[in-house]
């Protein structure tokens, strides 16, 4: 099993100009990479031997636009949505988790189901819960929200409780969509506490 | 001369072989496989954007939910993620408690497995055998955690309490009188962990059953062997994982080469398939049954000798015991800041998985800081197999999809989550 510091060691030395930062935290390491050169990054991951990430364990999406926003000296990521994709690599037990930042305006990305065919249903899911789009993908469409549904529930702006329900309408004889009914409501509040808050740690 | 066509068909919603709310639109050339599109969905209840609007703790039970026959194993990857967020430990004896629960699981799920995949392929008596072994694990959830099983036994930090010392008992009803109920509690006069030593000595005899109905039988073999074939170098490229990629002739277990809570001291062996068929997964999950059985016999003899907590000792994580609270006065705030607020996890982000049942069942989560998780990406096996099923079952007979189902061993809570 190889130490993070000699992965990072050579990734960076292989896609110097692709990889923006490297982070280590709790045992994980993250490259934070271009979005516009992920399939090339995918591909030297996959197949150079030293890296050898033969599987695609997860991709997701990931919202960023409220991160921190109860404790507004957080450092916040200048873009909206990441991309983030975790690696597997059976030869050499390592995990890598690689992360493409995207613009909100255009949430485009390269597919990389050439790269790894796993990736299908992971772009479908972050493209119908995100919208972000995968350019290449062979068929992008909605995965599990309901046939037609508008919008895009995981994004932080969709509310918890949605924008419509569905009931039976004796009238009609069908089911029919209405708007929701019911209020949202929040149990317990979201809130950060300062690091060292009531001696956690000790 | 007559025009050929391709048929289309709709499989599911709503079938009994579908193991949940499966859609599948075929396309079909006569009784051949052409095109399969499964639509999934039916049951998404959004438990991630659930999560990231409740303090931590109070998405545990979310967990049970997924994957709802290998229920503490989802809980497993969720607290370690948690766990590993905070950087705390759970005290060796947790370690082993959730081993032993979780290799429990295992067995309720593969004997699900089995009862429900030897149904789908006409084994019915299979389904009567397995239910019965099923609902003797099902009292072990019940006397730890008071629910047969949506559990929320697991917390960051530990489990919720320690292992009962006397099972619960049968009392006499108007069918069974006193004479059968004193035969059904036999095996319940001692501890919970007495009980389960007792259902290890009998569950090996018990595979045996299973086996001689089904590993020899002539239809069985007919039905699995060749059927669903996936070589080691596709089944990578898929992404698949847990008994579908050892059952191409991998070997790999995260028990093994990423070992969590106590697995690393444990001993048992990992079975691998060679053919990457139906029939190799199912005898991969066989073995997995008696392997497991074996790590809980170890559990069992080692909770048995070392007594000690089973909760991290940190008051902002874990509440204070009840004596505790009536005396003193910072107990009770604790309690109460911990009920109501939860604790805040350091910012960051951490990915932890666990061998479940059926794959590898990881948690990503991202924090912010605050009382409740950023982001929850669940990363579930079963979505994961579902998504190569077109690849699987492309060119054999529609009958063949059935025992693809049920060997990719899907459940739809956890892949429409």
């Amino acid at each position: 099993m190889a130490t993070n510091e000699v992965i990072a060691a050579r990734a960076t030395q292989l896609l110097e100009d692709a990889i923006v930062g490297t982070k280590e935290h709790r045992g994980e390491i993250t490259f934070e990479i271009d979005a516009s050169r992920v399939r090339k990054v995918c591909e030297s991951f996959r197949d150079n031997p030293s890296l050898q990430c033969e599987e695609l364990i997860d991709l997701c999406g990931v919202d960023y636009s409220t991160y921190g926003q109860e404790d507004p000296s957080l450092p916040r990521p200048s873009k909206r949505f990441a991309v983030v994709y975790h690696l597997l690599s059976i030869s050499h037990n390592h995990r890598v988790r690689l992360k493409a930042f995207i613009d909100e305006d255009a949430p485009v990305i390269d597919s990389v189901v050439d790269v790894w065919a796993s990736a299908n249903w992971f772009e479908r899911e972050a493209f119908d819960l995100f919208g972000i789009v995968f350019e290449g993908h062979p068929d992008l469409r909605r995965i599990l929200t309901d046939y037609g549904f508008i919008g895009h529930p995981f994004r932080k702006d969709f509310p918890l409780i949605g924008n419509v329900e569905m009931r039976y309408d004796p009238e009609k004889g069908r089911v029919v969509y209405q708007p929701v009914t019911i209020d949202a409501r929040t149990l317990v509040p979201r809130i950060i506490r300062e690091e060292g808050f009531g001696d956690r740690d000790s | 001369m007559t025009e050929i066509r391709n048929y289309t068909m709709n499989f599911g919603p709503q079938h009994p072989a579908a193991h949940g709310v499966l859609r599948l639109v075929m396309e079909m050339d006569g009784e051949v496989i052409e095109r399969l599109d499964p639509h999934i969905g039916l049951l998404h209840r959004g438990t991630e954007k659930l999560a990231e609007d409740k303090p931590f703790n109070q998405s545990i039970g979310y967990m049970d939910r997924l994957d709802y026959v290998s229920m503490m194993c989802n809980e497993h990857g969720y607290v370690r993620a948690v766990e590993k967020l905070l950087g705390i430990e759970p005290p060796e004896r947790a370690q082993y408690i959730r081993v032993l629960f979780d290799e429990i699981t295992r067995i309720l799920n593969h004997l699900l497995w089995l009862g429900t995949h030897g149904l789908d392929l006409g084994a019915m008596t299979m389904f009567l055998y397995c239910f019965r072994e099923r609902e003797d694990l099902m009292d072990c959830y019940e006397a730890v955690s008071g629910a047969r099983m949506h559990a929320t036994y697991y917390r960051p930090g530990g489990v919720y309490r320690d292992l009962p010392n006397q099972m619960p008992q049968y009392e006499p009803t108007k069918i069974h009188g006193k004479k059968d109920v004193a035969r059904m509690n036999e095996s319940r006069q001692g501890s919970l962990l007495d009980f389960i030593w007792d259902f290890t000595e009998r569950f090996p005899g018990c595979v045996d059953d299973y086996e001689t109905l089904l590993t020899d039988n002539r239809i069985w073999k007919q039905r699995t062997v060749g059927i669903g074939v996936v070589t080691p170098e596709r089944a990578l490229q898929l992404g698949f994982s847990g008994v579908m990629v050892r059952g191409s002739g991998i070997e790999w277990d995260l028990r093994k080469k990423q070992p969590y809570a106590a697995y690393d001291r444990i001993d048992f062996d990992i079975p691998v398939g060679v053919t990457g068929d139906c029939y190799d997964r199912y005898l991969v999950r066989i073995e997995e049954m008696r392997q497991s059985n074996r790590i809980i016999r170890q559990c069992v003899r080692w909770l048995k000798q070392n007594p000690g907590p089973v909760m991290a000792e940190n008051r902002k994580i874990s509440p204070p015991s009840r004596g505790e609270m009536k005396g003193d006065m910072e107990s009770l705030i604790h309690h109460f800041k911990l009920f109501t607020e939860g604790y805040c996890v350091p910012e960051g982000e951490a990915y932890a998985a666990v061998e479940a049942p059926k794959g590898e069942f990881g948690c990503y989560i991202i924090s912010d800081g605050a009382n409740k998780p950023y982001r929850l990406k669940i990363r579930a096996p079963g979505f994961v197999h579902l998504s190569a099923i077109h690849e699987m079952c492309k060119g054999h007979m529609l009958a063949d999809v059935v025992a693809v189902i049920g060997t990719q061993d899907i459940v739809f809570g956890e892949i429409d989550r």
